[in-house]
């Protein structure tokens, strides 16, 4: 038995959304003028959610840390969007998205959830066109499709390269017009720093802004947490360099419950590590596996350069291990196979840490087909790889580009070398149905929660996920609970409980500011990012999981007496912002090992070495954990655990296989 | 590597601000410009001295935060390139590096090297969208574009928002940001309905902002790390001028 509820609504699966859409209770206009609503973060899920309700009448105040809402972390995704449309005639459906995303997800999330994702996830395309979002094009002029991973269908819309930052650009755009109007206020430079309960209910935040250092109390009949993905609490990932935890981290200290915070996902095409300066690592489009071979020669230690290893002599392992899938199996799969193949000694690279992935057959390919279209006849093999080489050009040259940018090796001329990188977390703040967190007017929305993708995320449906929750979800859903809240008159920010929240994020501000001690914030967050990767990355043991916990207390303590943060509170201080975020970032990283010990399995993203077939696929058990494990923070850094449990009606729950 | 960086140092807005030299030792060329500053700030912050504040965000040229005035350039040397995407291959052994924030009325300097640019956000909710509200829009595929017209709207679409064509200008005119939205939406059937009210809306905003007026010299062009061409500014004058005389 479940001790939460989901509140996913009763009746047939396929009509779910809709009769509920039609059923909950709305917010008369006038009401909405009164009701003010807080959004945390400016990103897909924050943009679109303030922007639609500011235009349904509410008032709506949105914060971001970043100088400009434009510049949150959406603006880097690259790849494309899913949706069911079916424009290509290739089977599509909204049943389809929604089999894939919950197959996709290695059956652990909600079946309700993931089919109102998929149910609404043509709306997004309609309203992001009507935005004026440029979408690739065919000749005719109508919508492109490309196809990701984990799919055999093409229904991922996608500009160029940069599929986020012009979906993104949508909209801040309609954001924007709002702050015109003057329906949104605009907190840029912004950090939260808690949330203010009052009576249980979410009822404001601390914010500090961190250009003058101030501390400011706003209230709100409900906050929105849109803050984004907790990638960065292994350092190095492919996130940008301030995304971080502290938004929900404080929402889980004051009583939200934490879901799924082992469920991290490794990326498995992203420029490898090549020294210890590295900030971050860049990611390479899941969308190259769709023209890209990935190999390691067959021979151990190998030390040719690619060009020189014949064809028979090169291992294309996921075409072998995987035929019905290919290059095209989901993250998980392919990051772990990959591993393997560097653990057994055939990685490539002065590291030995990466694999290929190459395109000259591509090239061949494209290049042949256009030479048809053009009408020339016999062409050489010189102007069929200048003319595939165009039609890569314009499918990936912005990645291509950024590859050679970093790495000074030619894609078009020699294998890209890739390999795993943190990129993603399905793990995040538990929401009911409604995006509710078991705190009444507590909101989240987008990667900061758990919701949709279970142990896994299919490419092309973070973006989707979050502008699914901002556009077509929360401003219908919010009205459960605002409409009981039209009474609520503005609370005073004088109230004992907004001067009590202040006093506590001030509290931690001198006292981190009062140790003085040695080492830098990065020196502590470097270190908690190796034994993350280390014992909680791409396969986890029990002996490691529980050395990991032991190190980061210890780590988080020396943290505590010995980090160092130059100048001064009252100023803007990028080292001060920095140690915040990583203090959190440590005490969520025990909790991530706690999870990842707890759940005696293997599923999606989390492969826990003790569990696994003979051939080292991942092996679930979901007699005991077809679960949610929803983290309650009981304080001094222990929890209690909750379970959803998951139900599945509509799909036969089996092995998942991609062979 | 070794090299000497002259870099402005400046406690807050409306704090004098000047140069300071610090030499930087065993630097990689396969390190970032912003690695090499992170290089340098942990140095910094274990001689117990205070970091050099700049802004970053994604490292990987798209968000836009990045800010540097290097070697009197936007973003440096290299064409095409943000600050965080340039590396230190580009320099040589030995070499002084001078680093300013972006120098504009309307992008004044908070610390160091990072500057206010909020007033593009302000040009942008003066007009930089197409007024429709969430729902109701029509099937996708109804809209039909031609592929040229969409690889049209995202040549200028691109734009990161950096503000290197504000910095590169000395009129500091923001001629280029702002055509590149208008050129974005004038691309499309989905613009054209607003065309006339937004290329007047941003514009006068621009002017209300303090940004300057465009003299021609097309600096912009050739220092924006997204290489978006000047054709937009024409274009722009162009919508601007229909939108007077009708
Ligand atoms: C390199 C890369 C490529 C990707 N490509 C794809 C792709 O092709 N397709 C796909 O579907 N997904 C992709 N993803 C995933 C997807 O981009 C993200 O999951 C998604 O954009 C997250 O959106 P969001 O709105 O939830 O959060 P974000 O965009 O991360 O926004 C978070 C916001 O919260 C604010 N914030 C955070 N904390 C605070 C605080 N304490 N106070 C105030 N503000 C705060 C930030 O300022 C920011 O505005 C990619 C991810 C990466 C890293
Ligand atoms: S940090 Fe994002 S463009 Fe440079």
């Amino acid at each position: 038995m479940s001790d939460i509820d989901s509140k996913i609504p009763e009746g047939p699966l396929a009509t779910k959304w809709t009769k509920y859409r039609s059923t909950v209770p709305l917010v008369n206009p006038s009401n909405k003028r009164n009701i003010e609503i807080i959004v945390i973060g400016s990103g897909l899920a924050g943009s679109s959610a303030a922007a639609s309700l500011a235009e349904q009448g509410y008032r709506v105040k949105v914060f971001c840390f970043q100088d400009s809402p434009r510049r949150a972390h959406s603006i880097a995704a690259q790849g494309g969007i899913n949706a069911a449309k079916n424009y290509q005639n290739d089977g599509d459906s909204v049943y389809r998205l929604f089999y894939d995303t919950i197959k996709g997800g290695d059956y652990r999330s909600r079946e309700g959830n993931v089919y109102r994702l998929a149910e609404v996830s043509g709306n997004i395309i309609d309203q992001c066109v009507a935005q004026g979002v440029p979408f690739a094009r065919e000749y005719g002029g109508l919508l492109s499709n490309r196809s990701f991973g984990g799919t055999q269908v093409q229904r991922t819309f996608y500009v160029a390269g940069q599929t986020g930052q012009q979906l993104l650009l949508g909209a801040y755009n309609a954001l924007e017009r709002q702050v015109g109007i003057g329906s949104v206020t605009m907190y840029s430079r912004h950090e939260m720093l808690d949330i203010v309960k009052i009576d249980g209910k979410a009822r404001g935040i601390i914010a500090r802004d961190l250009v003058t250092g101030k501390l400011e109390r706003h209230f709100g009949h409900a906050v929105l947490l849109c803050s984004g993905g907790y990638g960065n609490a292994f350092y190095l990932s492919t996130n940008a360099m301030g995304s971080n935890v502290t938004a929900a981290w404080k929402a889980h200290k004051a009583g939200a419950y934490f879901a799924n915070p082992c469920y991290t996902q490794i990326h498995p095409t992203c420029i490898p590590v090549s020294s210890g300066h590295q900030s971050k690592l860049t990611l390479m489009s899941e969308s190259l596996r769709n023209d890209g071979r990935i190999w390691v020669s067959k021979k151990k230690d190998d030390t040719r350069k690619a060009n020189d290893i014949p064809e028979d002599e090169r291992d294309y392992y996921l075409e072998r291990r995987y035929p019905a899938f290919g290059n095209l199996v989901p993250r998980d799969v392919a990051s772990r196979a990959a591993k393997e193949r560097c653990d057994a000694g055939h990685g490539v690279g002065a590291s030995k840490m990466a694999v290929y992935l190459d395109f000259a057959s591509s090239m061949k390919r494209y290049g042949t087909i256009e030479a048809n279209k053009r009408n020339i006849h016999n062409p050489s093999a010189e102007e069929i790889d200048r003319l595939g080489k165009e039609v890569l050009k314009e499918k990936y040259g912005n990645l291509f580009d950024m590859y050679k940018q970093i790495t000074n090796e030619d894609p078009y001329e020699v294998p890209m070398r890739i390999y795993p990188a943190v990129h993603y977390t399905m793990g995040g703040l538990w929401v009911d149905y409604n995006l509710m967190t078991n705190v009444p007017g507590l909101y989240a929305l987008g990667e900061a929660n758990f919701s949709d993708h279970g142990a896994n995320r299919l490419g092309a449906s973070a973006l989707m996920q979050g502008l699914a929750d901002g556009y077509f979800v929360i401003p219908y859903t919010i009205g459960v609970y605002l409409s009981n809240e039209i009474r609520t008159k503005a609370i005073s920010t004088d109230e004992p409980a907004f001067v009590e929240a202040e006093k506590k994020v001030q509290d931690n501000i001198d006292k981190l500011m009062s140790i003085k001690g040695t080492k830098s914030v990065d020196h502590f967050h470097k270190t908690l990012g190796l034994i993350l990767w280390n014992k909680c990355g791409m396969s986890r043991n029990e002996t490691g999981l529980k050395e990991a916990i032991e190190e980061i207390k210890a780590l988080r303590e020396k943290f505590w007496s010995d980090v160092r943060i130059p100048g001064d509170a009252n100023e803007l201080n990028t080292e001060l912002e920095k140690a915040g975020r990583v203090a959190d970032f440590l005490e969520l990283g025990e909790l991530m090992c706690i999870d990842a010990l707890h759940r005696n399995e293997s599923c999606g993203g989390h492969f826990r070495e003790e569990y696994q077939t003979e051939e080292g696929e991942a092996k679930r058990d979901d007699e005991n954990f077809a679960y949610t494990a929803a983290w309650e923070n009981k304080g001094n850094n222990a929890w209690d655990l909750h379970k959803e449990n998951l139900e599945f009606k509509e799909i036969h729950i089996s092995k998942r296989s991609y062979k | 590597m070794n090299l000497t960086l002259k870099i402005w140092r400046q406690k807050n807005k409306n704090a004098e601000g000047k140069f300071e030299t610090y030499p930087v030792k065993d630097v990689s060329p396969d390190m970032s410009f912003l690695e090499m500053f992170d290089y340098l700030n942990e140095e910094l912050i274990n001689k117990g001295e205070e970091p050099i504040a700049f802004d970053s965000d994604c490292r990987e040229g798209i968000c836009g935060s990045c800010s540097m005035w290097i070697n009197g350039r936007a973003h440096g040397p290299v064409p095409g390139v943000t600050t965080c995407q340039l590396h230190m291959r580009s320099f040589k052994d030995g070499e002084t590096i001078t680093v300013e924030p972006w120098r504009a009325k309307a992008f004044p300097v908070i610390k160091d090297l990072v500057v206010d640019r909020s007033s593009f956000d302000k040009v942008i909710a003066a007009g930089g969208f197409v007024s429709i509200n969430t729902g109701g829009a029509q099937d996708g595929n109804t809209i039909l574009i031609s592929k040229d017209d969409a690889s049209e709207a995202f040549s200028a679409s691109m734009c990161i928002g950096c503000g290197a064509c504000v910095a590169a200008c000395k009129n500091s005119s923001a001629m280029l940001f702002v055509s590149s939205k208008i050129f974005h939406f004038a691309s499309l059937p989905q613009g054209k309905v607003e065309a006339k009210t937004r290329v007047q809306n941003m514009v006068a905003k621009m002017d209300e902002e303090g940004f300057g007026d465009c003299s021609n010299t097309y600096a912009c062009e050739a220092q924006c790390p997204k290489e978006i061409s000047v054709e937009k500014i024409a274009k722009m004058n162009r919508e601007y001028l229909t939108a007077k005389l009708t």
